[in-house]
């Protein structure tokens, strides 16, 4: 039997990694290419969706009552291969179900990097297509999306196709932050870049207030090639004040000799499983970041990859600490000039009831053509909040109004609360879309919980307004 | 789906003309819910809180559902459900509000008046619990709030078909959560204590009175926690603790004293 069998699915309570509106789905793990096949002939009424590591926010990657297909679940099969380095083409052809992390342990040792890092690399490719992830270097290189070559897809019915820009260019890009609702990532081939050290030169610089946070953030974007802002914003009197850390690849020059592309030893642990509280609570958050707003900061150190681009990854299982009734990621962006917006957002966010725990903020450099992809030019704000707040929810939609009214739009990828009436305002192209979308799977069969709560496919539009 | 800051967006409520029913509604409304499915026998008198739910902001459907006639719950569940996708999604929490309360004492009540209580307040809890409880375990997700009573703590004379049959039925809300473990859905079994509402409105009232919305806030506040048996007001938990536990002369003093 194969393990694609729906038979052997096993029942599950899933979640985001925010631990928020749960679901029970069918689980079921694919051995092969064929097995993702077998599942969608096998899918119900409700539906298949992809789930990679768990790590979207919110409801993108669990399916209440339908299918799931885990495809990060088996290692050494062809869904998690990592394939030789093209060298002359700086290219690499890896499994769908590949985790970052896996990648660039794999090719950073010859001194290739995958050119976009989100800040976790517990991310599959295809959940990085899917949400086309973004990085640091935003600005510089774009999102995740421009990195990719090719892939191949499953569709809901026939055979895997294989897609490029050139073969179909909109089925191209609605897989592009496409949620994973037009097929499986069974593979993808992604472009490299070279470095030479696994070490990043960073530059560390604390900010008075908001204002002096975004204008150090635009000096940064003209001379480093990443960038990101944390934010204090526990306290009203904080006034967004922060750190701005702006940052390259060393050079071989400027790194120790020895072992420059060995890997580092970098410093881990885990939150234990049994949190029965949330211990993220305001005046621990205001102590905590003051803290680290004092800490001893120098101006500028040598820091591993893996820690300037992906620091919560040393701490395993931190979103334990939101006990029980777990977080919720708020992760907005606005349009170049709509500087207003933010502030007053970031004013609103500081005077509300719930703790706004860990806030960063960015610069976005121009979006690609992707019809769903989140980046924009302008800025990005990222807020943690926990969720056990009752009036968190409606604080939230007042902020989207405010968003979609500047032309920004918000984060599917870290969503699990936003309303269906805003996903036009924010993604004014959802047909176009939905076009692609219900070309590629006419009957309906690929959804998620995602796609029920905000209509994002024409299938979910007509079972419910 | 219930979303992540704990806000549901489709509710139904079987027995949609009962007053803590409508209430907890209205409060989920009040919190976000879009879409309301209404059931009831006599459809006509769910025309006054279908108006008053859209005046709050949701979409309302009504449908016909009479709990005594158990060998149409699973069909007419079944079709809420639909109507409730068709409105707004799945349902995210389903209110079994219905239930009678009957007058006379054992003496002089005509049995089949009891025998019908007995049907209504337990049978189709039952039957209207097993038929959402099978839809919400095929979505992988839901919560079932059952009305029990603190009446069902211990049956007293003046109540007994009553009494005895939300004793019933809190046992079922009990054991259904348990039942339901693993499917995503839960049942949260509320025991609210003498409750001034229309049903009650030419009866005494008893100590720890409480009003429809308290009930209803109290309800809310045990869904964001998650909890399996809410106590409206919460103090009854020990009044229930005490009648439930004292021995048959005391109890019967107590009741005397009235």
């Amino acid at each position: 039997m194969s393990t694609g069998d729906p038979s052997n699915g096993t029942r599950r309570r899933l979640t985001g990694w925010g631990g928020t509106a749960p679901s029970v789905a069918t689980v079921v793990h694919p051995a092969t290419r064929g097995d993702a096949r077998a599942a969608f002939e096998a899918a119900g009424p409700r539906g298949l969706i992809a789930r990679g590591l768990g790590r979207a926010y919110g409801d993108a990657a669990q399916n209440g009552g339908g299918m799931v297909l885990a495809t990060a679940g088996l290692n050494g099969t062809a869904l998690t291969a990592i394939g030789p380095i093209d060298g002359p083409r700086a290219t690499i052809t890896v499994g769908g179900g590949a985790s970052l992390e896996a990648i660039q342990r794999a090719v950073l040792r010859t001194g290739w990097s995958l050119p976009v890092l989100p800040g976790t690399r517990h991310v599959t490719i295809g959940g990085a297509i899917a949400s086309d992830v973004h990085g640091k270097n935003h600005h510089v290189d774009g999102s995740f999306g421009a990195h990719v070559e090719a892939f191949t897809l499953q569709p809901p019915a026939g055979d895997p196709i294989v897609v490029t820009r050139a073969s179909d260019a909109a089925l191209f890009e609605a897989t592009t932050g496409g949620m994973g609702l037009t097929g499986v990532v069974l593979a993808a081939t992604l472009r490299l870049m070279k470095v030479e050290t696994r070490l990043m030169r960073v530059h560390n610089q604390r900010t008075a207030d908001l204002d002096a946070t975004m204008r150090a953030l635009v000096e940064a974007d003209a001379t480093h090639r990443y960038s990101v802002a944390w934010l204090d914003l526990a306290s009203t009197r904080a006034r967004g004040r922060g750190i701005v850390t702006a940052a390259d690849h060393a050079r071989a020059a400027e790194a120790p000799a020895v072992g420059l592309l060995d890997e580092p030893s970098l410093w881990r642990a885990t939150v234990p499983p049994v949190v029965p509280m949330n211990l993220v609570r305001r005046a621990g958050v205001s102590l905590f970041n003051a803290a680290w707003f004092r800490r001893p900061l120098p101006s500028e150190a040598l820091a591993p990859i893996e820690s300037y681009m992906a620091p919560l990854d040393a701490l395993g299982a931190w979103n334990r600490l939101y006990g029980p009734r777990g977080l919720v990621q708020y992760q907005c962006a606005l349009p170049a000039g709509e500087e207003a917006v933010l502030r007053a957002i970031v004013e609103a966010i500081t005077h509300a009831p719930a703790v706004p725990a860990l806030s960063v903020l960015k610069r976005f450099g121009p979006g690609n053509g992707a019809p769903l992809s989140f980046p924009i030019e302008g800025w990005t704000l990222a807020v943690d909040f926990p969720a056990g707040d009752p009036a968190l929810g409606a604080s939230l939609d007042t902020l989207d109004e405010h968003v979609a009214a500047a032309g920004g739009r918000v984060y599917f990828a870290k969503d699990a609360r936003m309303r269906a009436e805003m996903v036009p305002l924010m993604y004014p192209r959802i047909d176009e879309w939905r076009a692609t979308q219900a070309r590629i799977d006419p009957a309906g069969v690929l959804t998620s919980d995602l796609d029920r709560r905000l209509h994002l496919t024409a299938a979910s539009t007509r079972s419910a307004r | 789906m219930t979303d992540a800051t704990g806000r549901p967006r489709t509710v139904l409520v079987l027995g949609g003309g009962s007053d803590i029913g409508l209430a907890i509604t209205h409060a989920l409304v009040g919190r976000g819910a879009r879409g309301v499915v209404l059931a009831a026998r006599d459809t006509a008198r769910l025309d006054a809180p279908a108006a008053a739910l859209r005046a709050a902001g949701a979409a309302v459907e009504t449908i016909e559902f009479d709990a005594e006639q158990v060998d149409t719950h699973e069909d007419v569940v079944a079709q809420a459900f639909e109507r409730a996708r068709a409105l707004t999604g799945d349902v995210d929490i389903a209110i079994l509000a219905f239930g009678l309360l009957d007058q006379a004492t054992v003496l002089e009540e005509p049995p089949a008046t009891a025998g019908h209580v007995a049907m209504v307040n337990f049978a189709g809890v039952v039957s209207s619990g097993l038929a959402v409880a099978q839809q919400m375990a095929a979505q992988g997700h839901g919560t079932i709030v059952v009305l029990s009573s603190l009446a069902g703590q211990r049956a007293r004379p003046s109540l007994l078909p009553y009494a005895a049959a939300k004793a019933g039925v809190d046992a079922f809300g009990d054991g259904l959560d348990e039942a339901l473990l693993g499917t995503g859905v839960r049942v949260m079994t509320v025991r609210p204590g003498w409750v001034r509402s229309k049903m009650t409105a030419d009866r005494r009232s008893a100590p720890f009175a409480t009003s429809t919305e308290r009930v209803a806030s109290d309800v809310l506040r045990g869904l964001d926690r998650g909890s399996r048996v809410v106590w409206s007001p919460g103090v009854i938990r020990l009044v229930g603790a005490i009648i439930h536990y004292l021995p048959r002369p005391l109890f019967r003093l107590l009741l005397g004293s009235r």
